[in-house]
């Protein structure tokens, strides 16, 4: 876990509004991010975690403050494709992302848009399928893929310009749960064995304990960051800024309400069945 | 919804399925305006016999043909009359109060009647023939010489593939929005005309505004994948020019030059 050290993101008294007199979207947000990691930024409606995604990815530029990736200023004009092939990005909508007729077309044109020769692009396109286990599909129109399905291609199309970021823009929250599965088990598998740094935005709770660190926003302002595993600890304040608790965590609760002895440790499913089972036998 | 085929493509693996889009825009383009100059049964007998062999090359099920030219029966009729009708020259045939019908005026509009079928099955054959999306890469391909006066070749051919792409998303959403509607009571497929009309507002509305959405959202997406306009692309699809094309283009071109040969001389 030593390359976890290396920032790749560096965010330092980022303030946004989308209109001058407004109330700050973003709200002197400082953040890093490491090379590796997981992070998850939860947060309810409206409290800035996909403005600060944008602002990550060079979409949109911050009113005050710097935000840098890989020492790349995002306000750096030159430097915005390269920031832009080097985070890739997936978004909530399956449909409104497909650009191209059919899976190949969709996964070669951000190739395109780089240039890359075409010999090379075949190469890409069948190594990026095969990871998110699509190549079968490489003929289908989007209309014949399920939302799941759809979500994969997209997340190929983004590794075929071999990224080191990959933000996922609320990408499983228009997923029946068999998709959702599918995209964050590749997600976790990209993120493990190609040390893609994901960042993963969400208000999914179920979603964010898988994830290394965690970050929540209410308000456009971070009011919480550190392990889910630390912050699940104390669960009133995620009920406070209107985020629905993992069910884990409900049941440990609820369970401790009823006076049961079980620490606040238990975060997976697992965990928690094993407290349980244990609970008598160490009395 | 699965399976939908967007235009008239029909799949298929025919000599004219396997052509280059290019050469085959080329080649139609060139027999639609070759036919003004056929003027005698020679010409617009060989004309017709080339469009028999497109037709039996193509390998497609007739009835294909056939629809295509369904929508335009009742065209032909009315031009093939009213130049019956009009038209005057040679012997007279019938002559009987207002209808006066000669020979040169019923040749002629057999021609009239016989270029119009020409025209609609040769061009059906192009769209019968060729993936939409071949096409858009075939018209961005040979319409690329305009963009050196600034005509946004590339911005169209796009534009083109896009709205392909996207018509069978839009004709989900409009069958779910008319489901939405059907539950809420709004009746679409009875009642007069007017009321039909009417009630397609409350369909069209939520389409368009949607569509909007998807048009930013998919901005958006295209932006972040690094788009920027025809600015150091390279393309995936790729047009092959193979030795049949130029085939197909030689002949093209012989049939053009009898023609005109043919006109001149005057048979």
């Amino acid at each position: 876990m030593k390359q976890k050290e290396n920032p790749i993101i560096d965010v330092s008294n980022v303030y946004y509004r989308y209109e001058k007199e407004t109330n700050w979207i973003l709200e002197d947000i400082n953040l890093t991010v490491y090379q590796g990691e997981w992070l998850a930024i939860t947060g309810h409606n409206g409290s800035g975690k996909s403005t600060l995604a944008k602002c990550l990815k060079g979409l949109i530029m911050p009113e005050k403050g710097t935000i840098s990736v890989l020492h790349w200023d995002t306000t750096d004009k030159e430097k915005l494709w390269d920031i832009r092939r080097t985070v890739g990005m997936v978004f909530q909508n399956p449909d409104n992302q497909f650009v191209g007729a059919t899976v190949k077309d969709d996964v070669a044109f951000g190739m395109e848009n780089s240039g890359i020769e075409r010999q090379e692009m075949l190469k890409r396109l069948e190594t990026s399928l095969k990871q998110v286990r699509m190549f079968d599909y490489v003929d289908r129109e989007p209309h014949q893929l399920s939302g799941g399905q759809k979500q994969r291609v997209a997340i190929a199309g983004i590794i075929a310009l071999e990224p080191s970021i990959i933000i996922l823009d609320e990408a499983t929250s228009m997923l029946d749960p068999e998709g959702r599965k599918s995209v964050m088990k590749l997600m976790r598998h990209l993120n493990k064995e190609n040390n893609i740094t994901v960042i993963s935005i969400t208000h999914d709770l179920e979603e964010v304990i898988h994830a290394d660190r965690m970050i929540v926003m209410n308000d456009g302002k971070v009011i919480k960051e550190g392990k889910p595993r630390d912050l699940f600890q104390s669960t009133n304040d995620f009920e406070k800024v209107g985020l629905d608790l993992p069910f884990t965590i409900k049941l440990r609760r609820c369970l401790k309400e009823k006076g049961l002895e079980i620490s606040d440790n238990a975060l997976f499913e697992e965990e928690l069945v094993n407290e349980l089972w244990t609970l008598y036998s160490t009395n | 919804m699965n399976n939908l085929i967007i235009g008239q493509y029909f799949p298929g693996d025919s000599y004219l399925h396997r052509l280059d889009p290019r050469s085959k825009l080329i080649s139609v383009f060139i027999l639609v305006c070759i036919i003004f100059i056929a003027n005698s049964w020679t010409t617009y007998g060989m004309l017709f016999l080339f469009t028999c062999i497109s037709v039996a090359a193509s390998k497609l099920p007739l009835r294909f043909i056939y629809r295509g030219l369904k929508p335009v029966f009742f065209i032909l009729l009315f031009t093939f009359i009213v130049n019956v009708l009009s038209m005057d020259g040679g012997k007279p045939l019938i002559d009987y109060g207002v209808i006066h019908i000669t020979s040169g005026g019923l040749v002629f509009s057999i021609f009239i009647t016989l270029r119009i079928t020409i025209i609609v099955m040769i061009t059906t054959l192009l769209t019968l023939t060729t993936p939409p999306i071949s096409f858009a890469d075939g018209i961005e391909v040979l319409f690329s010489p305009l963009k050196k006066i600034k005509v946004p070749v590339h911005e169209f051919a796009l534009m083109m593939s896009i709205s392909l792409r996207f018509i069978p998303t839009l004709m989900e959403e409009t069958d779910k929005i008319m489901k939405a509607q059907a539950a809420r009571g709004s009746d679409l497929s009875t009642g007069p005309l007017r009321q039909r009309m009417k009630a397609i507002v409350p369909l069209l509305v939520p389409l368009f505004v949607s569509s909007f959405k998807r048009a930013d959202d998919l901005a958006m997406a295209m932006e972040s994948r690094g788009y920027r306009g025809d600015v150091g692309r390279t393309r995936f699809r790729e047009l092959k020019w193979s030795s049949s094309d130029s085939i197909v283009l030689v002949l093209v071109i012989f049939l053009v030059t009898a023609l005109i040969l043919m006109r001149i001389r005057g048979i």
